[in-house]
């Protein structure tokens, strides 16, 4: 079947003062997202994956600019549509979750008038048909008693709920792939917990893609499918997410899972040195070997290109070549 | 074990509300409500809950950034409402904070050596070379190299500020150091370097924590014993081990529930539970848990239960037990 | 690399990025305004040299009411005309940008230190001192400035430095509200806050962590605010009550000039009127300048 969304080789740059620097965002980004799957986007801040994302749908900053690549939604190249043809794609076909619930909700109008809105627009409805296609969302939601909380205005509700309506609104166009920028960064444990619950019965009802962006493994480990490791603007590691965890292939990636603290065990944590790199003045090389504890002398002269590891999975790392690919891949390099 | 460095006893602050046209006194917020606790030198006490249970209302008590409403908290055997001058003054030295945000936790035309250095100029009356000589001292202490003492705090990352802040937390010997949040908004390799930092120090200087924290596979972490606050009060406290092992109260059990799993195909050992966090205007009668309660009895609606020892030096507020 | 074609063309950074850089920062440096202020701060301190004649007697050789050298009647030794009094405008003019400097920049310090430790005090202490501190400055901003300042005058006798003062005491209320506001968010912010844990007095909180952040926001004000005091001491001038004779000022110039102003001699009033929109204008530019690059967000990032 065909993929939903082919991003191949994305490259966004940023200028900055006024044309004097350049920033290499997202550099050479290439994943594959089928219906129904979910992938994970995971990295610190500044790898790029915030960037990525908007530049999928087309709502770069004025700085940014795609320079180049194709990022093929349902066969059409989105990196190549004017914003109005993007104007008709958003909203409908794909949405957006954003971590501030209260950036998107806004805050003058009523529930109903901003779930109904993607629907009104989108798919023309009106009248009794709208009302009930909202509270139907409001439903899938599970906002209780819709009827009544539709007349509500944002700052009567919780974070928690105001969440799930910038949930309801994302699926009231029947989008078929949800881009989730960090939507649960801001709400407590117990409502994240019930929000991620959530969005994957929503998947499994919908068969929507979902595209969830996070710092945290765990999330990763409990939604996605897939998993791509960013870093520096780049994705280091792709994997299925249980070779992922059982089988990280870049040093990046065994770094981070030995870093983040296990229930029910007081192991000492592995950390890494130093902080994320700074886009503006990568090191030559991999941007990781600075704090990379396995680096050997190539890493520090020559960027590593795309591995295919056999069991699904690709891992930019010299370390790979060197071992010859384990695990019976044939270690062809990736464009 | 050694007698308790700080001790906290139906400690209680209730803000008052003012709503209607006649500015008419309204229930207070109870923000923390009947709450002990007790740390032990040189060991972590994590606090742990979601919005609204009271964890920064306790820290901004254990600070004296408010006034308690009743009850007692006792420094190294002292009654902490008490001390005015020069007991004051003692108590802020040997008790210390570093705060959830590293970018606004240092002043941003303060250059670091002057950071770190505050504290012991309001405490002591250390020549400027002695001084000087400490805070190159606190700075290795932490990581960073004297040569930075002269930078402003904008040349630095997030985790190096979170340095930065604690060794100025560190500089007057401080015997407890209030932790709010310390790594929630660093970057998650940062995150190891800072909480491994602060148990090598723990363990070098004998200094106590208050960890409050909202990731329980953190605060587990760290903290040697562990309470955790719903809407102003204590439901359970334990040492770590035995509250992992067997969390007893049904909110433990929900954290637990919550906490995002290590690998795929972890699962919770319990539900989650459904609901939101209520605000902390309109307290539920009885156990404030109850409405939320997948094991709720009809006594919990009417009657708030109290403390009861549990396993693990500890005690658990639930009718169950 | 690719290029996208569309409406989306790719701007690549110019290898030159240096020079232009260069070019950049040169344009958008307040040139203008450094180049008049500077002027006049010259010519203020050396007017007894540039003048050419003192600036309060008559011309010798010239009588009064001439015109500009350039026009018919004018002479060489009075090159922008003479006054009623026979008087050289130009060297009244380049005498009175010193009272126009002198009061106008001294009289903005004064204003924002007074209104600056106010702000503060009451920002920071709250309570019954803010109230205090506020109520007055409502009730003082109730009062028209020029008529409160011809009321202080009247009171306490004009002098260069009588004015300096007054104009202190009348304009120090709008530092105190813009200080006060920023005072109220900076108490809130961690840093403050960890320095009163670990024990600082308020005086070294006010001192070490309040002020040094408030002075960007206060000179910014100042910068921009010179103006309107410059434009009072002129206005004061003007009324009678300002600096007074013999010492030129612009405004005086003004009032003097204001019989004649529809009998032709027109300039006894645009030369100095021309002054004062020279210096106000050079001081708004100067301060919008300092605004933008003082203030981090405004930054181009």
């Amino acid at each position: 079947m065909a993929p939903v969304l082919e991003v191949s080789d994305l490259q966004t740059h940023f200028s900055t003062f006024g044309g004097r620097r350049v920033v290499r965002a997202v550099d050479g980004v290439s994943f594959t997202l089928q219906a129904g799957e979910s992938l994970g986007l995971v990295g610190e801040s500044g790898c790029g994956k915030t960037t990525t994302c908007l530049s999928i749908v087309g709502l770069l900053p004025r700085a940014g600019r795609i320079v180049g690549g194709r990022v093929l939604f349902e066969g059409e190249d989105l990196a190549r549509m004017s914003q109005r043809e993007l104007r008709r794609i958003r909203g409908r076909r794909i949405a957006v979750i954003l971590q501030d619930p209260m950036a998107s909700l806004n805050p003058l109008f009523t529930i109903y008038r901003q779930v109904a809105e993607p629907a009104y627009f989108h798919q023309r409805l009106r009248g009794r048909t709208l009302r009930r296609r909202v509270q139907d969302l409001l439903r899938a939601v599970r906002i209780p008693s819709p009827e009544w909380r539709m007349r509500d205005y944002p700052h009567q509700m919780s974070g928690g709920m105001r969440q799930r309506i910038v949930g309801a609104i994302a699926l009231a166009g029947g989008p078929r792939l949800i881009i989730a920028d960090e939507p649960t960064t801001n709400l407590d444990v117990t409502i994240q917990a019930q929000y991620l619950d959530l969005l994957k019965d929503l998947q499994r009802e919908t068969g929507v893609a979902l595209i969830f962006v996070t710092h945290d493994l765990g999330i990763v480990a409990k939604m996605c499918d897939r998993v791509a490791v960013m870093y520096a603007g780049k994705i280091v590691e792709q994997a299925p997410v249980r070779t992922l965890f059982d089988a990280p292939r870049h040093p990046y990636t065994r770094a981070l899972l030995a870093s983040v603290p296990r229930l029910g065990s007081k192991q000492p944590l592995a950390s890494i040195d130093g902080q994320p790199p700074n886009l503006a003045s990568l090191p030559p090389g991999c941007a990781f070997h600075p704090r990379c504890p396995e680096a050997l002398a190539r890493c520090a002269s020559e960027e590593p290109a795309d591995v295919e590891t056999g069991d699904g999975g690709a891992a930019r790392c010299w370390l790979l070549e060197a071992a010859g690919a384990a695990g019976g891949g044939r270690g062809r390099p990736h464009p | 074990m050694a007698d308790p460095i700080l001790e906290a006893r139906g400690l209680t602050k209730h803000f008052p509300v003012r709503q209607g046209l006649l500015g008419r006194s309204h229930a207070p917020v109870k923000a923390v409500d009947g709450v002990d606790f007790a740390i032990h030198p040189g060991e972590t006490l994590g606090l742990i809950g979601e919005s609204g249970c009271g964890k920064t209302t306790t820290s901004r008590l254990i600070l004296l950034q408010e006034r308690p409403t009743a009850g007692t908290i006792t420094f190294e055997g002292r009654d902490v409402a008490a001390l005015e001058g020069a007991g004051l003054m003692a108590y802020r030295r040997a008790v210390q904070a570093v705060f959830q945000d590293p970018f606004s936790s240092l002043s941003p035309r303060m250059r670091v050596q002057d950071i770190v250095a505050e504290p012991l100029e309001i405490h002591t009356n250390g020549s400027r070379a002695a001084i000087r000589e400490r805070v190159a001292e606190v700075l290795a202490l932490v990581g960073l190299a004297p040569d930075v003492a002269p930078l402003f705090p904008h040349e630095f990352s997030g985790g190096q500020r979170q340095r930065i802040a604690i060794a100025r937390a560190l500089s007057t010997d401080a015997r407890l150091v209030v932790l709010d949040e310390p790594v929630s908004a660093l970057d998650v390799s940062v995150r190891a370097q800072i909480i491994n930092q602060l148990e090598h120090l723990q363990r070098r200087l004998g200094v106590a924590y208050l960890f409050i924290g909202h990731d329980l596979a953190t605060v587990a972490h760290i903290s040697h014993r562990i309470a955790v606050m719903y809407l102003g009060k204590i439901v359970e406290t334990a040492d770590t081990e035995a509250l992992v092992d067997r969390p007893m109260h049904p909110y433990t059990k929900a954290l637990f529930a919550a906490a995002l799993p290590a690998r795929p195909d972890d699962r919770p050992r319990e539900p989650t539970i459904a609901g939101e966090v209520p605000s902390a205007l309109h307290v539920p009668r009885g156990c404030r848990f109850h409405p939320r309660c997948p094991l709720a009895m009809p006594v919990c609606a009417e009657v708030e239960p109290t403390p009861t020892p549990r396993d693990g030096g500890g005690t658990v507020a639930c009718h169950l037990y | 690399m690719a290029t996208v074609a569309g409406d989306r063309p790719f701007v690549r950074a110019p290898a030159d990025g240096r020079v232009r850089a260069a070019v950049r920062a040169a344009r958008e440096a307040p040139v203008l305004a450094v180049v008049i202020l500077g002027g006049l701060v010259v010519v203020a301190l050396l007017a007894d040299v540039l003048a050419p004649h003192d600036p309060t007697f008559p011309v010798p050789g010239a009588g009064v009411f001439d015109p500009p050298m350039w026009m018919e009647g004018g002479r060489a030794a009075a090159p922008l005309g003479t006054d009623f009094q026979g008087r050289d405008i130009l060297s009244r003019l380049i005498h009175g940008a010193r009272v126009s400097l002198i009061v106008g920049l001294m009289g903005t310090l004064v204003a924002g230190t007074i209104g600056t430790l106010l702000g503060i005090l009451s920002g920071y202490v709250g309570g019954w001192v803010d109230q205090l501190i506020m109520r007055v400055t409502d009730a003082w901003l109730a009062l028209p400035a020029i008529v409160f300042a011809i009321f202080l005058a009247a009171m306490v006798g004009p002098s260069m430095w009588n004015i300096v003062g007054i104009l202190g005491a009348v304009y120090w209320t709008r530092y105190a509200r813009v200080i006060r506001g920023e005072v109220l968010s900076l108490r809130e912010r961690d840093f403050v806050k960890l320095a009163e844990i670990a024990g600082a007095s308020r005086l070294r909180v006010i001192r070490r962590h309040i002020l040094p952040n408030v002075l960007n926001t206060a000179t910014v004000l100042a910068s921009l605010t010179v103006g309107v005091v410059i434009i009072a001491e002129a206005s004061l001038s003007f009324l009678g009550v300002g600096v007074p004779p013999p010492q030129p000022a612009w405004g005086l110039m003004l009032s003097e000039a204001r019989p004649t102003l529809m009998a032709g001699q027109w300039w006894l009033t645009v030369f100095p009127g021309a002054c004062i929109l020279l210096i106000v204008l050079a001081t708004q530019l100067f301060g919008d300048w300092l605004r933008v690059r003082l203030d981090p967000q405004a930054r181009n990032l």
